[in-house]
């Protein structure tokens, strides 16, 4: 009976040091990608590589999904705003939903699914296979020339990646709200127009989408350095991307909003 | 071996967690000279070859190379010196996002400032010296085991490294890649004037390239000689091993219960 307690003690005690170094090491691992980020600016043609792997192939994706949230805003917004008379709020419904939260949001998840797996994956697979080793016998530090054109390429492609999606999203309302269902066309720009202010909405919702790629891509790639060498371990740890991110995505989208739009 | 020492380890020890992997390891690495360190897997060889490289710090003893302490380097210092070294992995750990060229063009194109023209002759060359100049433009997943290794070794050469450093340079070969990888091994320490390190457990292959042998056993330096006086050796764990004899000082089983205890044909000793 004491033993098992004493184990279940000790074992309590070694999860929660070793939670601890990871954190630690989590956060070096982090200072060390911004310590060493000047390579992915003098040689921006590898971060535009990386752009190109992590935002433009997700494309297809964040533009469909836009386009389908903002249609189903479109009939949902109306079901509900004409119980009331005030269709011609829809624009403004939509709008303010996409850039405030949805394309932000909705962004980063799908970004965390699509491309932070992909990066873990890679990282992971390129530590198994001895290229990340490889590379330090070359004297060439693969923080500088491995992840930190990936971490500043997720940095960049984000807030473009939500741009669009909330751009396509608006577009999906409008093809629902004004050309299928026959909202008036005039109301539907004038009052989004009226109603989003620039500072207010947009810019807060593009530093969301910053403070996003930083937390989706630094989790991504932490998880593949962190990888144990083995394809069970590259499996977890891509599984451990996309749920850790879309929690912290989810997590730090209320910090966010409660900063920005209740001034906590 | 009267000539001078490239690498110099003194009473190296190194504990990986609990568990002593290596244990008073001294070893001299003359210049220009091929050597082999041999033993059964787990013995601690690659460790060593990570020792050497700085990519692990012994818990005791010290590793020199050209005279100094690779332990004591910081991390510029020590990037500085794999500048002069070259790695052979197991598996080539070649980048496969890159193509062969690119490949065996990384080197040149981080550390030096030379135009794309002369990079491009410079890996021709590499590749013609492992006979794969014309497959520079394949990527490594089309590559079979025995070609990858040798696009590793262009690689690994790409700067005309001071010391070269083979991590089972043999493994999963066929009869003509083995041929092949040890005859470049020699050759190019030679052409390059070059030091090299081989860790390898193929006995056969090696003998007939390597100048000098350490044997390692459980962490330990149990002989070492010439190719033929590693021959001339005729009892223990090292003739065993020469000659790939089944049973010896080094038991077929591993330890355990008794069989008859394991198959419940007896009771179990405590």
């Amino acid at each position: 009976m004491l033993d098992r307690s004493l184990a279940a003690i000790r074992g309590t005690g070694h999860r929660v040091v070793n939670g601890v170094w990871r954190l630690g090491f989590a956060s070096r691992f982090f200072l060390a990608v911004l310590l060493h980020s000047g390579i992915s600016f003098r040689r921006f043609q590898l971060t535009i590589k990386e752009i190109y792997f992590s935002g433009v192939l997700s494309l297809i994706i964040i533009l469909v999904s836009g386009l389908f949230v903002g249609m189903v805003l479109g009939l949902q917004g109306y079901e509900t705003l004409q119980k009331y008379g005030s269709e011609s709020a829809l624009g403004t419904l939509v709008a303010l939903s996409l850039v405030r939260e949805l394309g932000p949001v909705l962004a980063a998840l799908l970004f965390a699914s699509r491309a932070g797996s992909a990066i873990t994956a890679e990282i992971g697979l390129m530590k198994a296979t001895e290229q990340i080793t490889a590379m330090e016998m070359m004297a060439v530090d693969p923080i500088a020339r491995v992840i930190a054109p990936r971490f500043w390429a997720g940095v960049i492609s984000m807030p473009l990646l939500a741009a669009m999606f909330s751009a396509i999203g608006v577009f999906g309302g409008y093809l629902v709200g004004v050309v299928m269902i026959g909202v008036d066309e005039g109301q539907f720009w004038s009052q989004m127009q009226s109603a989003v202010d620039f500072r207010l909405d947009v810019m807060n919702g593009v530093i969301k989408s910053c403070v996003f790629g930083v937390a989706v891509t630094a989790i991504a790639l932490f998880e593949g350095y962190d990888a144990p060498p083995t394809a069970e371990g590259v499996s977890h740890a891509t599984t451990r991307t996309v749920v850790t991110s879309s929690l912290a995505v989810l997590a730090l989208d209320f910090l966010l909003t409660a900063f920005m739009f209740r001034g906590i | 071996m009267p000539t001078e020492n490239l690498v110099e380890i003194r009473d190296l020890n190194f504990t990986y967690d609990v568990r002593p992997v290596l244990q008073g390891i001294n070893m001299d690495i003359p210049r220009g000279k091929v050597v082999a360190i041999m033993g059964l897997s787990g013995c601690g060889k690659t460790t060593l070859l990570r020792l050497i490289g700085g990519q692990l710090k012994p818990s005791q003893g010290t590793v020199k190379v050209t005279g100094q302490t690779i332990s004591a380097l910081d991390q510029q210092q020590l990037y500085r010196m794999r500048r002069r070294m070259g790695m052979l992995f197991q598996f080539g750990a070649l980048f496969t996002d890159m193509s062969v060229f690119d490949n065996v063009a990384f080197q040149m194109r981080e550390h030096t400032d030379l135009p794309e023209a002369l990079i491009r002759d410079l890996v021709l060359l590499k590749l013609e010296a492992v006979g794969l100049r014309g497959a520079h433009d394949l990527m490594p997943t089309s590559l079979s085991g025995g070609m990858a290794r040798r696009v590793a070794l262009a690689r690994a050469i790409a700067l005309d490294p001071m010391l070269m450093m083979y991590d089972e340079p043999f493994a999963g070969l066929d009869t003509i890649s083995l041929g092949v990888i040890g005859n470049l091994i020699r050759h190019l320490n030679d052409a390059l004037g070059a030091t090299s390190i081989v860790v390898t457990h193929d006995v056969q292959e090696s003998m007939k390239i390597v100048d000098y042998i350490y044997f390692m056993s459980g962490g330990k330096v149990i002989a070492q000689g010439s190719p033929d006086e590693i021959r001339a050796l005729d009892s223990g764990f090292v003739h065993q091993f020469v000659h790939g004899e089944i049973d010896g000082p080094m038991p077929f089983h591993y330890p355990g219960a008794s069989y008859a205890a394991d198959l419940a044909l007896e009771p179990a000793h405590a």
